[in-house]
């Protein structure tokens, strides 16, 4: 019994290095150098060598060695109970608005970006984790809210708040109308019809070069007002006051930056609370049975089309206001910042966190863009990294870092 | 004699070369229990599939209390008073029993979403009469127990009860119960036909059922329609259909 467990290992392991040898040659091994005028190819064959070697003694050893390497569980987060609850919740919401007073700029900046990952990730997994539909193009939302303000501005001179709504409703008339169409396909085709649906948007930003500026995108738009003062050094319209003449304080631009962020806090503060009470509205629980059984659903006279709908064009809304946001926070936008990569980003934040664990969502999207940011010397890694991270998770936690606890509606019994 | 609640004429429903339901056609009168039986193949869930909207018929007419509903979808068919359970149970299985009953509910109040999101009063105790009819039904049904318990969880008896109660919550006109004594055992039988014979006096609703069990069917059933290779060879009372000779061979083939 043994020796057949060993040749099976053997035969593991030995699948393994040769496809780790298919891979690893054209890109590690096979080097184009220049030599005059003409390109050659020159093999570097230690490389691989040594890289099949590696692959192949992990993997003869691994089953050798799983059963006695210490069993990592993350550790379960502990129940408080709902008086707990709400102080634990207020002691963070204190403590996420007040350390940027005593932060650096660069910090305090890093922790606007995840925020709007935190409303993106929220968004999503309002798709994805609660109602279960697989979207790859969610991206194509965040385009439509930052445009929807950076076009407005541009054409007609809308400020931030006079925008956001629109952002919002227009992301979502977005959704509804995507999601019309494509909302009876199912699993995968849903996934690949979203995936092209977000790089028509973006194809479209780009090739309407008249409206949106084309690859340039558009640029100087205002950052947000705060009271609707303008947190300038000098006012844009003569006679108009701006933030620190107003409150009498010696202008100092890490002002806007720490306005920014409390901005940022806010709108994922109210994307959390509108996220945490719809699901457990009848909507929420509509989208949890259809992700169960759609043909029980409709048995009972609920209209699938209509639910999935609902979940796609809200996340769209969401997306749309931190698009938005994003507009504002960079000044520019341009269809560079929505290609795929970021929808792939915004759903591995929802996956690593956890599938509808609203809480494992926020950890992951403030990991995901605080680790790159720490982890600068390494960026040229940043993608390998991401990957060994993606295929580690796989393999420990693949139900994510704070797996969904269902909210149960429970009576006495 | 009043009029029928549910009327299927001409019901035809051919996939490809294969005509599984062949000019099918009765009634169902308000408040009887009707029974459909055959051998297996005879396309008794096809019918089933046509009159619930999942399947949209070739040819044919189903009408609910003279409105035709053929070619409706089946959340469309549900809201107009039909509903119906699985030869497979089909719970949503993650969520609690109490769960699976408030989904039944969604369209039994029209709280809009800001409501919701306020959690408003209107909205609490639009949720609370949700819980409440969900506990009632629970008694009625003996789950009473197992009302935080994960539906999959339950044992499959209780999980065929717990279906029917989801139905039931919804206050169908037509109730349709696909094979609800399979994988019973003698016991859950016997309450089976005490409930749907309770769920006819107390509740007022009409019963459309499939089922293999013959004990179950002729203790329960006014009438029956026997169904054999997609056409109707036989309808009548218990009595008549025990005696039925082309029953008697279908069942038991040529002598």
């Amino acid at each position: 019994m043994h020796a057949a467990g060993f040749s099976s290992h053997l035969k593991n392991a030995l699948i393994a290095t040769a496809l780790a040898a298919i891979v690893v040659l054209p890109i590690f091994t096979l080097h184009l150098e220049r030599a005059g005028t003409r390109t050659i190819i020159v093999p570097e064959w230690s490389t691989l060598l040594w890289g099949c070697l590696a692959v192949f003694v992990v993997q003869l050893l691994r089953p050798l060695l799983a059963p006695r390497l210490p069993r990592f569980a993350l550790p379960r987060l502990p129940q408080a109970a709902p008086g707990q609850r709400k102080v634990l919740i207020f002691v963070a919401l204190m403590l996420a608005a007040s350390w940027p007073f005593f932060a650096g700029r660069n910090a305090v900046d890093i922790a606007t970006l995840a925020m709007i990952y935190v409303m993106l990730g929220l968004g999503l997994n309002i798709v994805v984790g609660f109602a279960g539909l697989l979207d790859l193009g969610f991206v194509g939302f965040y385009a439509v809210g930052a445009y929807t303000y950076a076009l407005l501005f541009h054409w007609a001179g809308w400020s931030f708040w006079e925008a956001l709504p629109l952002a919002g409703a227009a992301a979502a008339l977005f959704g509804f109308v995507l999601g019309f169409p494509v909302l009876r396909l199912r699993g995968d085709y849903l996934a690949i019809v979203t995936l092209g649906f977000g790089e028509i948007i973006r194809l479209l930003l780009v090739n309407l070069t008249d409206w949106t500026g084309g690859p340039d995108g558009i640029s100087s738009i205002p950052k947000p007002t705060v009271l609707g003062l303008e947190m300038t050094r000098n006012p844009s319209a003569e006679g108009g006051t701006t933030f620190h003449q107003f409150f009498g304080l010696e202008f100092n631009s890490l002002h806007m930056v720490i306005a920014l962020y409390l901005m940022a806090l806010l709108l994922a503060v109210i994307t959390l609370f509108i996220s945490n009470r719809l699901i457990r509205m009848p909507i929420g629980r509509a989208w949890e049975a259809l992700r169960e059984d759609e043909i029980a659903c409709r048995s009972l006279g609920l209209n699938p089309m209509r639910i999935k709908l609902s979940a796609f064009t809200l996340g769209a809304m969401f997306a749309g206001f931190g698009g938005a946001f994003f507009a504002a926070r960079q000044g520019i936008v341009n269809p560079e910042s929505f290609t795929f990569i970021e929808s792939a980003l915004i759903l591995a934040i929802v996956v690593l966190g956890g599938m509808g664990s609203q809480l494992g969502v926020i950890i992951a999207a403030i990991l995901l863009t605080v680790l790159p940011e720490v982890a600068r010397e390494f960026s040229e890694y940043r993608m390998l990294i991401f990957g060994l991270v993606m295929i580690l998770m796989m393999i420990w936690r693949p139900q994510g870092l704070l797996p969904m606890k269902r909210h149960h509606v429970e009576v006495p019994a | 004699m009043s009029a029928p609640l549910l009327e299927v004429k001409d019901l035809c429903m051919r996939f490809g070369g294969l005509l599984a339901v062949d000019h099918v056609g009765f009634d169902v009168r308000p408040q009887e229990v009707f029974a459909i039986i055959g051998p297996n193949g005879a396309g008794k869930t096809t019918v089933f599939n046509c009159i619930s909207g999942f399947y949209r018929p070739s040819s044919g007419q189903i009408a609910l209390q003279g409105q035709a509903i053929a070619g409706y979808t089946s959340h469309q068919v549900a809201r107009h008073g039909v509903v119906r359970t699985f030869q497979n149970v089909r719970l949503f299985k993650g969520m609690t029993v109490l769960e699976n009953l408030l989904v039944a509910q969604h369209h039994q109040s029209r709280a809009p979403l800001l409501a919701g999101l306020f959690n408003t009063a209107s909205y609490r105790r639009s949720e609370a009469e949700k819980i409440e009819r969900a506990l009632q039904w629970l008694d009625v049904m003996d789950l009473r127990d197992f009302v935080n318990r994960e539906a999959g969880n339950l044992a499959y008896g209780h999980q065929r009860r717990l279906e029917i109660a989801r139905c039931m919550i919804t206050q169908p006109r037509l109730l349709m119960l696909d094979e609800p004594a399979a994988g019973l055992n003698p016991q859950e039988k016997k309450d089976l036909q005490q409930l749907i014979d309770q769920l006819r006096r107390d509740y007022r609703v009409t019963v459309l059922l499939i089922e293999h069990d013959m004990g179950l069917v002729m203790g329960v059933s006014e009438r029956i329609l026997v169904m054999e290779h997609g056409k109707p060879i036989a309808m009548g009372a218990p009595d008549a259909i025990r005696n039925d000779e082309r029953v008697i061979k279908a069942y038991l083939g040529e002598a």
